[in-house]
């Protein structure tokens, strides 16, 4: 059932999937450290929600890879027992929360790439494919709309909140580049007409990216550097200290359940 | 009832058993009102219960699903399989008539059709800027003087509003 058959090599189509799993899953973790902490009770509500919702679609696109693999490994030993090496997600995401500006930049600067890349997955040619992305691909939509209206509400809100915000972008843009880099594996996935090229989804992101900012009256840094190395496993040294909460549990009591 | 009595249960009646099921969350609503079971079948000798998550991460999720095996089986069924199925993800329009008025008698305000904004992102940007206007009514006055106080409410299908008429915070069950 999870042969992706002759379209493409089981080993690219895996690499592909734990991309797909992987960011949302150390996002959601990272969004998951608010709770209890949030500036405000609906805040902090919101936040455990978004977060909910990431860790549910890390779970489709997990266990999927794990069947994909075939070696036994489920949802669980691919989210608690690899190390940071052989994780596939965005710098983006793993970088730290900073304050509450910062961590809504984060959700929005990743927000607003998963909304056209997950729309563009429901018509791959690989049918669990597209379910997951329609079904993440709705919850996408609506975090979207959450965190574009803060931005702008944060940007042009007091001096404070604007100098906050800006902050947090011009900390985080170097970090956006690598969504759109793509490498060989992608060009698998685009040839065997399973998953759109990445560098495709620029426009459709920027597009968004510059009505909000402008709203929110902040700024675009005008570099164009770009951080790289989620992709491979080489990443930045905040990934660590993430698993080590995260992975507590399953590290220091192996196959605990409830 | 004894166990394996009824081990052919029309699906009529397997239906009519699960709509006797309350959603752990929103006990007013059963698991078909809400619309999540998507398919009831016999499968020589086994049944067969599709079901469709609301969310994907809804914690719900388990206990609706340990839910449905408890009845089942307290109801005679011994053969029982479960299946997960994501495709049509699952929309607020599979709420019944009868489970939106159940939602507002509860205190929850029932997903608003008209109020889902279907125009695309950027043309929804320019008008963003703080708590918005609806037409979601309080469901304690029915007042339509409400506002959104923040998109996530008590579980991921709820968003938080406040009445300005009667002063009451109340929750919304948004559309999806």
């Amino acid at each position: 059932m999870a042969m992706s058959g002759d379209i493409i090599a089981n080993d690219i189509l895996f690499e592909w999937l734990l991309r797909r799993g992987d960011t949302p899953l150390i996002l959601g973790h990272r969004v998951s450290e608010w709770c209890g902490h949030s500036p405000v009770l609906e805040e902090d509500i919101a936040l455990a929600n978004v977060a909910l919702d990431l860790i549910g679609q890390s779970r489709l696109w997990l266990t999927y890879a794990g069947e994909v693999e075939g070696k036994g490994r489920g949802e669980n030993e691919l989210a608690f027992l690899r190390d940071a090496w052989d994780f596939r997600n965005f710098l983006l995401a793993e970088q730290t929360n900073g304050d509450f500006g910062k961590t809504l930049m984060r959700q929005f600067l990743i927000d607003a790439y998963q909304v056209p890349f997950l729309a563009a997955l429901e018509s791959s040619g690989n049918e669990r494919i597209s379910e997951i992305a329609a079904k993440a691909g709705k919850e996408a939509v609506y975090h979207l709309d959450r965190s574009a209206d803060l931005v702008i509400r944060l940007g042009d809100g007091t001096p404070e909140s604007h100098k906050r915000m800006q902050t947090a972008l011009d900390m985080l843009w170097a970090y956006t580049g690598e969504m759109f880099a793509g490498d060989a594996v992608d060009e698998a996935m685009f040839d065997a007409s399973l998953a759109p090229k990445p560098e495709n989804l620029r426009p459709q992101w920027q597009k968004t990216v510059d009505m909000v900012l402008d709203q929110a009256t902040l700024k675009i840094p005008q570099s164009d550097f770009a951080h790289q190395g989620g992709l491979s496993g080489r990443h930045s040294e905040h990934l660590g200290h993430l698993l080590a909460d995260m992975q507590f549990l399953q590290r220091a009591y192996p196959g605990a359940t409830w | 009832m004894q166990p394996g009595n009824v081990k052919q249960a029309s699906t009529d009646t397997i239906w009519q058993w699960l709509s006797e099921i309350p959603d752990p969350e929103i006990p007013v609503l059963s698991l078909t009102d809400l619309g999540v079971i998507r398919d009831v079948r016999w499968e020589k000798g086994t049944l067969v219960v599709t079901v469709t998550p609301t969310y994907t991460g809804c914690p719900a999720t388990a206990v609706i699903n340990l839910d449905i095996e408890t009845k089942l089986r307290t109801c005679g069924v011994e053969d029982l399989r479960l299946e997960q199925k994501l495709s049509p993800p699952w929309t607020t329009d599979w709420l019944s008539a009868e489970g939106r008025e159940k939602l507002k008698n509860y205190g929850i305000a029932p997903p608003v059709d008209a109020v889902k904004d279907t125009r695309p992102l950027a043309d929804r940007i320019l008008q963003m800027t703080g708590a918005s206007k609806s037409s979601v009514s309080c469901p304690r006055c029915d007042s339509e003087n409400t506002e959104k106080i923040s998109q996530f409410g008590s579980t991921p299908c709820k968003a938080a509003y406040r009445c300005k008429s009667c002063l009451e915070p109340f929750d919304y069950f948004k559309c999806h």
